[in-house]
């Protein structure tokens, strides 16, 4: 936001209470994470390891992103997990079975996130189905789709190797050889970007915020919520497909029973990111952080050999000392 | 100020409009004219809101006619209100906390950057933003969160956001209840400019006094239905009180129950709290009302939560019955019998998406609880009867949710839950705040007898005729401070201002960005008092 309006009146108070505090936590727990691991491991902090972890965080960094729109507005999506898996899916169909160019089963990928996000924010604001139904609706839905489309079996893309090269391939190592990170995290920080302008700088962002904020208020001053709020559940389910396209890419193939579980994941990503599940407020640099709290954290344990049941275990954890943080930090304004 | 024969702005005629249960307006009619301002009374529940609502399109009509400038019109929507010049300042305020004030008041017209549809200007809209509030004499950085504001700049900036969409139409619900006098006066001269520049003002207000200062007519409904319209210099406050409710009451101060040398029910010793309340220290006794007086943010809620246990303190000493008692928790406090009544009942008085019969029992849900462990229901019906009819709550029946009904019958469903729960002290805060005058009296009426049946009250209030009308003693503050204490006898307006302004306390400007101490920003609250004594 722009700080060169008006006179007269003092605006450092305003830094203090911003929303800054909670992404400052985050991000020296990211680092404390860090240097913990560094220490504790010569095998944490090489250069193969921190392409594994930003590698690992590009699917859930983007399921995260969605679903931080959507719990701004005081909702929740259940269904990133298993639409990311139908988009992974009708990709597939659309360049394996239908043969289309690599760049038009991209589109179906992601429209085909875009379309499920919009049942899930049509069935919201039209038939007033709450989110956590609606969603979990649609998140069993797709995950049945995925299976019936798929005909429960991978589809691989080996017909059209090109498609790897979406994840796996590497821009920046063709300008910096020494430096092969690969495209999904591009894609990621890319999609991020994109992500915070749409939430700070466009009308759909403002609104996000407003509806998640009052809803009741925002729907008196005139904003024809439901409408926007349906635009926002599609915005979110777009992120999953491109989290499905990239997952295909990476695996080479469409698996139709991955997915379930996902969500999770990224709702965790959010949360850990400072974003209330009240609504109406968070921030895109939060969800990112958050999204690589728990690949470091998972990245970082396996390498210590923790079992992977103790990950699971600690990885819980550290979602409630987050969240807890939070509430803390709240209370003391 | 108006002409007579004036051309109607708006003319509304045969409104009807049902929710499930209740026939909330019944035949209804309202007219207005440019450059008026008029007044709509009538008790809490007469459908005051609920008529203009519809007008603002936030409820459709069952039947009847809307013309806008002599032109029938269909309004389906806020949107569609806007489009026709018409805006409302709601009771309740109607904010987004998380945004900033300038994101506030331009919801839904924010400016965009050149050659986009999506993309905001902030920069001008921050520009805008204070320009308005400028105009208002706010002093406000609009980019501040609105969640950081104080209830009166929240209301402020409420105000400014319907004068933004420069409407010809402006209903104003109950503006003034969480004002201080500087602001209401502020507000005044808003209104008086509007009106010179030929915009349509409707004005809704429990307070009688002020539509003497500035409506032009005053109209009044009751159970739903228009029952007349009055110029206001031919109406008398008495004429307009006995058509709102139908019956004369105008009650003269209850004589009270003046036995001195009672016990002791609760002593307070030397509480403090960093920024909030220094030394606070006074004693209640049985069948006393104490009541509170101070300006705005003088500490006077905060001594209510800190003793309800609802805020920590830093330090001092909680005597009930002479026993020092821990208070921790509002839980604690109910157990040594003490009750609050919150100002803010809607958030913290009332479980809002509950019924009648539950929010009246839930503070003392254990006593219903029969031998198997479940809660007796024909038990907990017969209580909320009981204090539905004796409080004169207005609900279709016991099952209605509490945010279905007005302000005046919600705040009597709070004092039910309080007598339901057997407290014996009780912190009435701002009890009467938008309350009509006849809710008023029987609130009055209420303390009285809770007092005469030997409870100890506290009565937190800024208008002083009621402190003074109904307080054995007077506790007055200021900046987190006690500045004095008066008896009955000694008590009077001046006394009270003089007390209540002695500034030097520990707390800061409470949320007022540019306020200086001592400066203007808080003026004493005089309008009620200049009124009752003409
Ligand atoms: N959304 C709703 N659902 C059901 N009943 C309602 C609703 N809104 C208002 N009512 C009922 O309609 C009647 C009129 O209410 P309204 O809020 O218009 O009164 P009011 O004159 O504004 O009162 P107050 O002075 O207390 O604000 C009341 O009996 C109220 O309980
Ligand atoms: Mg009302």
């Amino acid at each position: 936001m722009s700080l060169e309006t008006t006179s007269s009146i003092p605006f450092s108070r305003t830094i203090f209470r911003s929303d800054a505090t909670q992404k400052i936590l985050a991000f020296a727990g990211l680092i404390v994470l860090f240097v913990v691991f560094s220490l504790a491991s010569p095998n944490f902090l090489t250069f193969n390891n921190i392409v594994g972890i930003l590698l690992a965080t590009a699917v859930n960094g983007l399921l995260a992103l969605g679903v931080t729109y959507i719990i701004i507005t005081g909702g929740i999506d259940l269904s990133v997990g298993t639409v990311m898996t139908l988009s992974a899916v009708m990709t597939g169909v659309a360049i394996v079975m239908w043969g289309l160019p690599i760049p038009i089963g991209v589109l179906v990928g992601i429209g085909t996130g875009a379309l499920a996000g919009l049942v899930n924010g049509l069935t919201i604001s039209k038939m007033k189905v709450p989110p956590f139904i609606a969603t979990l609706g649609v998140m069993m839905m797709a995950k049945g789709l995925a299976l019936v489309i798929s005909g429960a079996r991978p589809i691989y893309f080996n017909d059209a190797p090109a498609f790897r090269e979406i994840a796996m391939g590497s821009l920046v190592g063709m300008i910096v050889p020494d430096y092969k990170i690969p495209n999904a995290v591009l894609v990621l920080f890319g999609a991020a970007i994109i992500a915070h302008l749409i939430l700070t700088k466009t009308v759909m962002g403002r609104y996000n915020l407003a509806i998640g904020s009052n809803e009741e208020a925002t729907r008196l001053s005139g904003v024809n919520v439901d409408r926007w709020k349906t635009a926002i559940y599609a915005l979110g389910g777009a992120f999953s497909g491109i989290g499905g396209v990239i997952m295909a890419a990476r695996l080479n193939s469409a698996q139709p029973a991955l997915g379930a579980g996902y969500e999770l994941d990224a709702i965790a990503a959010v949360v850990i990111g400072g974003t209330s599940l009240s609504g109406g407020e968070g921030t895109i640099l939060g969800t990112i952080i958050g999204a690589f709290i728990i690949s470091v954290l998972t990245n970082g344990l396996r390498i210590l050999s923790v079992p992977q049941e103790w990950q699971m275990v600690i990885t819980g954890a550290i979602v409630i000392l987050a969240v807890y943080a939070d509430i803390i930090r709240r209370r003391q304004k | 100020m108006t002409d007579a024969t004036a051309k109607p702005l708006v003319t509304m005629t045969g409104i009807d409009k049902s929710f499930p249960g209740v026939h909330a307006l019944d035949n209804c009619r309202f007219d207005l004219r440019a450059g008026e301002v008029h007044a709509l009374v009538g008790e809490n529940g007469a459908g005051k809101s609920t008529l203009m609502k519809v007008l603002a399109g936030i409820y459709r009509k069952d039947a009847g006619v809307i013309t806008i400038d002599g032109h029938e019109v269909e309004i389906a929507n806020p949107r569609a209100a806007q489009d026709l010049g018409i805006s409302m300042i709601h009771q309740e305020l109607n904010l987004m906390n998380h945004l900033t004030v300038a994101q506030n008041i331009f919801i839904g017209r924010e400016p965009r950057r050149r050659f986009s549809t999506f993309l905001l200007d902030d920069a001008t809209l921050n520009r805008n933003a204070a320009q308005l509030l400028e105009m208002m004499h706010l002093k406000i950085d609009p980019r501040t969160k609105v969640a950081d504001l104080t209830v009166a700049k929240q209301q402020m900036v409420e105000i400014a956001k319907a004068l933004s969409y420069n409407a010809r139409v402006l209903i104003m619900d109950e503006p003034t209840a969480a004002l201080t006098e500087a602001e209401i006066a502020e507000l005044f001269a808003i209104i008086r400019r509007l009106r010179s520049q030929g915009v349509g003002i409707v004005y809704i207000s429990h307070r009688l006094e002020e539509l003497k200062q500035i409506s032009d007519r005053i109209t009044v409904m009751r159970d739903g239905r228009y029952i007349d319209t009055v110029p206001t210099p031919d109406a008398t406050i008495e004429q307009i009180i006995r058509m709102m409710v139908g019956r004369t009451i105008y009650e003269s101060a209850p004589e009270l129950p003046t036995e001195e040398s009672r016990e002791i029910v609760l002593e307070v010793r030397n509480l403090n709290r960093a920024g909030v309340l220094k030394d606070i220290s006074f004693t209640l006794k049985r069948g006393e009302i104490l009541g509170f007086a101070g300006l705005m943010g003088a500490g006077r809620t905060e001594v209510a939560r800190a003793i309800f246990g609802a805020d920590p303190i830093d330090s001092g000493e909680i005597l009930v019955h002479g026993q020092p008692v821990r208070i921790k928790t509002p839980r604690d406090a109910v157990r040594h019998g003490i009750g609050y009544l919150s100002e803010d009942r809607k958030r913290y008085g009332l479980a809002l998406k509950m019924d009648v019969e539950t929010n009246v029992v839930l503070a003392a849900l254990q006593k219903f609880v029969n031998a198997v462990g479940w809660v007796d229901r024909r038990r907990t019906t017969a209580t909320a009867n009981h204090h539905v009819a004796t409080l004169a709550i207005k609900t279709p029946s016991l099952q209605q949710q509490v945010k279905n009904l007005s302000g005046g019958t919600q705040q009597k469903v709070v004092v039910g839950k309080w007598l339901t729960a057997n407290t014996d002290i009780l912190i009435f805060d701002e009890p009467t705040r938008g309350i009509d005058v006849g809710a008023k009296s029987e609130i009055y009426k209420l303390l009285n007898d809770l007092a005469r049946q030997g409870k100890a009250i506290i009565m937190i209030s800024s208008e002083l005729p009621e402190i003074l009308r109904m307080s054995h003693r007077i506790i007055v503050m200021c900046e987190g401070r006690i500045t004095g204490e008066l008896s009955s006898t000694e008590a009077s307006q001046e006394a009270i201002m003089t007390l209540a302004t002695q500034r030097g306390g520990i707390v800061a400007d409470n949320g007022d960005t540019g306020g200086s101490p001592g400066g203007q920003s808080d003026s004493p609250r005089l309008v009620s008092m200049e009124s009752q004594s003409a």
